[in-house]
């Protein structure tokens, strides 16, 4: 994976040298069209729905303490933090990440690849750099989708179950939301995008066996990413709190 | 020095183990300007190793892989892919980018590697297709062409740099005799009128004898017969014997 990612840098970077653009913008904008603009029902769907879910339990919770007006605060601020990035990178993982390594192992099984790179084109550079910075660059816009998303859905119920209005339920959300748990939120995307798109381009580029090669790879790549999404997103959030309490 | 000068690749030495299998031990061959070497072979005897390995795909453990002067193995990836620029390579299965029409496979190494304009891209494609004899294909998928059609525009592709050097994966695989022939012509065609040197490695011996100016046996890893077709029928080596008997009684036998 190091020596992916070591290839790509030294070929855009030798590519800039001799005053050619890295990649095609084409083509970056069209991974930014997929992983962006097509990744935001499915994520807008899933955000609206936990954050309902949240917000309807937390209430349920905390109505028997007679606390119910801290809901806003909890789930905005559990959503900004963690909800919104961690869901957003499960959605990228399953949706984009597979997408990448089925095809780029279908590519690396049909001679593509090798093909690409036998030209002198450069196949890390043509082929992952885009998708890589795609992702990289798209998962933090997601994650704010998501978050805003994710408090609406909380708005929605809250309003309806817990007799929050919307007015109060915003003008807490505000006054709770510090800016570090947004930037909190949105520094841990670049780092699951990155992941997501590193893991799943490895994955694409070391396809052995053909057909069933590329599923093991597409499975693999799903379950490497969301598990080191994890595992980022606690150790990301252990530095934080230790270090930005 | 007139005739070093001439030769355009040389593999010296090349030797390449996959784990414990050794593929190829110790292989020198060398191919001249305006040749066509046809590499022939066991089935898994390394003979479409030796293509990847000139295309700098895979390295050797050991030997030196010389194009144009330069030593292939110890050139930087920037002078490997300039190098790789001058060279071509037609694939056993074409390895056309599936998503991309004919116009833009043909077009890549054109659009990343010059500074041509679309329009004089367009004007190359349209050279090239009409070279392998593929005019009305430029909008189509490769799925949408036949195995001949997707090798002519393999051809095509591998020639839209003019390079100097064309290497055949096993051209007339799982073709037709006429596709087949098709191919052949081509690879003679190029030699005569573009001047290009050419290897070919391939099974098909009616083929070897009609495109070959020279000839290598690989066997075991190393060339055990390398001279014109000429010598290789008139070969008194027993596995090269054997090789062309095979072919020639099952000719027989067919009739």
């Amino acid at each position: 994976m190091v020596w992916m990612v070591r290839e790509m840098v030294s070929e855009i970077l030798e590519r800039m040298a001799v005053h050619r653009a890295p990649f095609r913008l084409e083509h970056f904008f069209y991974q930014c069209n997929r992983v962006g603009v097509g990744s935001v029902p499915m994520s807008v769907l899933l955000s609206v729905f936990v954050g309902l879910t949240m917000a309807l339990l937390t209430g349920y919770q905390l109505e028997r303490f007679g606390l119910v007006t801290l809901v806003p605060a909890v789930v905005s601020v559990s959503f900004t933090r963690e909800m919104g990035p961690l869901f957003t990178g499960i959605v990228l993982a399953s949706r984009i990440g597979a997408a990448y390594t089925a095809e780029l192992g279908a590519m690396t099984a049909g001679g593509e690849v090798d093909a690409i790179e036998g030209m002198g084109i450069g196949a890390t550079r043509y082929l992952i750099a885009p998708r890589l910075l795609a992702i990289f660059l798209l998962t933090p816009c997601l994650t704010v989708i998501g978050i805003i998303s994710g408090i609406v859905g909380a708005a929605f119920i809250s309003n309806l179950t817990l007799q929050l209005s919307f007015g109060y339920f915003f003008d807490e959300v505000m006054t709770n939301l510090l800016v570090k748990d947004v930037m909190a939120g949105i520094v841990k995307s670049f780092f699951f995008g990155a992941i997501i798109g590193t893991i799943a381009c490895y994955k694409g580029l070391s396809v052995r066996g053909g057909a069933v090669g590329v599923g093991n790879a597409t499975t693999s790549s799903v379950v490497s990413a969301i598990c080191t999404v994890i595992a980022c997103d606690s150790f990301c959030n252990i530095v934080i709190v230790t270090f930005f309490p | 020095m007139s005739t070093t000068s001439n030769i355009l690749v040389e593999m010296r030495g090349v030797k390449l183990k996959f784990s414990d299998k050794v593929i190829l031990d110790g292989v020198d061959i060398s191919v001249r300007e305006h040749e066509v070497l046809v590499i022939l072979g066991m089935s898994g005897g390394g003979k479409s190793t030796i293509l990847n390995l000139l295309m700098g795909l895979i390295k050797p453990d050991e030997g030196e892989l010389i194009f144009k002067d330069e030593d292939l193995v110890k050139l930087t990836r920037s002078k490997l892919n300039t190098a790789r620029s001058h060279m071509g390579m037609v694939y056993q299965t074409a390895a056309l980018i599936s998503s991309m029409t004919v116009r833009d496979n043909i077009g890549l190494p054109l659009q990343e590697l010059s500074e041509k304009h679309e329009e004089e891209i367009d004007s190359i494609v349209d050279a090239k297709l009409e070279l392998v004899g593929l005019k009305d294909v430029r909008e189509k998928l490769p799925s949408e062409l036949s195995g001949g059609m997707q090798k002519r525009v393999g051809l095509a592709r591998a020639l839209a740099l003019e390079p100097e050097l064309v290497l055949f994966d096993e051209p007339s695989a799982g073709l037709d005799p006429i596709n087949s022939r098709l191919i052949d012509d081509l690879i003679i065609g190029l030699r005569e009128t573009q001047k290009v040197t050419s290897i070919v490695v391939t099974h098909q011996m009616e083929s070897a004898f009609f495109v070959a100016t020279r000839m290598a046996f690989l066997h075991e890893g190393k060339i055990i017969l390398e001279g014109e077709p000429e010598a290789f029928r008139q070969s008194d080596n027993p596995i090269v014997g054997k090789f062309l008997a095979s072919y020639s009684e099952h000719k027989k036998d067919k009739k």
